[in-house]
């Protein structure tokens, strides 16, 4: 079975998000960068840069396809990951801990509880997601 | 030959996948059962349940850069032509000198139309004096099938894909892994040569080809014995590292090295010339379907050029992206991926003549930006194949 992580909150387009005081860091799940397989290259965006919650943020390359990233919360990039563009293998490696992507200061509050719980994105990959 | 066409939506991610995942009933070769015991993520190709990859695409790269490959290349398609007449019907329909092939020899061809587009790439193997097989690209067969027989007239001819079983052993340790199994020498057998013999008690056609850049062999066997030769491959090269390989590293491996796929980097729109194989077109020979548009071709000098495109960063080329010049659109992505070998971006690109020297600076369109890329020299990875 996947590896889930308990104290974070997912989407369906398989992000996670983990709340850092105010500030939430966001990547991709380790069934995302299974399915992916070798990610060789990730287009981040901009310290500084407006992301709103369901639309694309960035772009992942594996090997064999290029697929959209999605925020999972509106807000304010306040951190990229910038050692990914020379190390992308930590998204395959490490998809919760050195595969991080950005860090986003939240604009709309609310969003967090619309997120999946672990076991709801669980419940969710279980169903042949 | 694995192509990155026919993209579908990724139902995992909405991006776009280059790998569809396996839908309807498809056919299956005859290592399905053993693809899907080791645990290989299988997908459609041209029609075909077949594994995209095992441990991964960058991991069985560098295996068959190092050690040893095992590739299922069953459903690549083998027509056998034979007769007094066969040499002829060969002659006018490839543009290779098929008159200048011994028996034991193997020579890289093209199926021309009379416009000089491309109905497919393949082999010719010189069995006997008046017997060859042609090796075809497997989402081709039938197409294939009914144009040889069309126009390859005055010859027998048998399709034998469907009892023929195809396994390729590739990279550095594959001559002494191919040569503990067999009861001849293959370390004997020269470069696009092939002889026969068992391998673990198999009849097989041992032929010194690949698609890979690396020293190996593709060994053909008969479709009910191919699963016992590829446990046997796979049992004796624990012995020297070697693993099973996907389609994915398998397009790894030959981007790497140049080699043109069908369907991506040539098919019906695609003169000889303007992808870079001249070099199997001979024109002295004799007359052949397609001479005359090609030699018009040769005359006016291609518009374009297939080139090798090297990345400036690693954002990944891929098929019908865009070639910038300028602001202006000079040509057209055919195959891109991330080489693991070179650890760079690198694509094949059809390109303006008068842009496509080595060592031009150009542009390729991903997402809207122009990202910068440079034509080089090929190979991107040095050839280890066989010589002489």
């Amino acid at each position: 079975m996947a590896n889930v992580p308990a104290d974070l909150r997912y989407t369906k387009d398989h992000e996670w998000a983990k709340p850092e005081g105010k500030r939430y860091r966001i990547g991709i799940t380790a069934f995302a960068q299974e399915q992916l397989g070798d990610v060789v290259f990730v287009e981040l965006p901009k310290v500084g840069a407006k992301v709103t919650a369901k639309q694309s943020f960035g772009v992942v390359e594996s090997v064999k396809a290029v697929s959209d990233l999605f925020a999972p919360l509106s807000g304010e990039i306040v951190e990229v990951n910038t050692e990914l563009p020379n190390a992308p293998q930590a998204v395959n490696q490490d998809p919760y801990g050195k595969g991080w992507m950005i860090v986003i200061a939240p604009s709309k509050a609310d969003e967090w509880s619309g997120l999946l719980s672990a076991a709801q994105y669980e419940q969710f990959l279980n169903e042949g997601h | 030959m694995p192509q990155g066409r026919g993209a579908a939506l990724d139902p995992i991610r909405r991006g776009v996948v280059y790998w569809a995942p396996v839908s309807t009933s498809l056919k299956r070769t005859p290592l399905h059962a053993a693809h899907v015991k080791a645990g290989a993520r299988m997908v459609e190709f041209g029609g075909w349940d077949m594994p995209v990859q095992y441990a991964g695409i960058i991991e069985e790269h560098r295996r068959v850069r190092s050690a040893a490959g095992l590739f299922d290349v069953s459903h690549m398609g083998e027509f056998e032509v034979e007769g007094p007449g066969a040499l002829a019907a060969l002659q006018t329909l490839t543009t290779n000198d098929v008159a200048a092939l011994e028996i034991g020899q193997v020579q890289y061809s093209l199926l021309p139309y009379p416009e000089g587009g491309l109905v497919d790439d393949l082999t010719v193997y010189r069995l006997a004096a008046d017997r060859y097989m042609l090796t075809v690209n497997a989402s081709n067969i039938d197409k294939d099938w009914a144009w040889v027989t069309t126009h390859g007239a005055g010859a027998r001819w048998r399709d034998i894909s469907a009892e023929t079983g195809l396994i390729a052993v590739q990279g550095p340790r594959a001559e002494d892994l191919v040569a503990g199994l067999a009861d001849v020498d293959v370390r004997a057998i020269g470069y696009y040569r092939f002889a026969r013999g068992r391998l673990a008690g198999v009849s097989t056609l041992i032929s010194r080809t690949g698609y890979t850049g690396e020293d190996g062999f593709e060994l053909y066997a008969p479709w009910g014995e191919t699963e016992r030769l590829w446990t046997a491959l796979a049992d004796a090269g624990t012995t020297v590292d070697a693993g099973p390989i996907g389609l994915g590293a398998r397009d790894t491996l030959r981007l790497e090295m140049r080699y043109a796929l069908y369907g991506n980097d040539i098919d019906e729109t695609t003169n000889p010339l303007e992808a870079v194989l001249g070099w199997v077109v001979k024109p002295a020979k004799g007359d052949f379907i397609g001479k005359a548009a090609i030699e018009r071709v040769r005359a006016e000098g291609p518009k374009r050029k297939l080139v090798g495109v090297e990345m400036a960063d690693r954002s990944v080329a891929r098929h019908g992206y865009p070639v910038l010049s300028g602001g202006r659109r000079v040509g057209e992505v055919t195959s891109g991926t991330f080489g693991p070998s070179v650890q760079k971006s690198i694509a094949m690109a059809y390109v303006e003549t008068p842009l496509a020297a080595i060592g031009t600076e150009l542009q390729v369109e991903i997402r809207g930006q122009a990202h910068p890329a440079r034509i080089v020299k090929t190979p991107f990875h040095p050839s280890r194949v066989k010589k002489g």
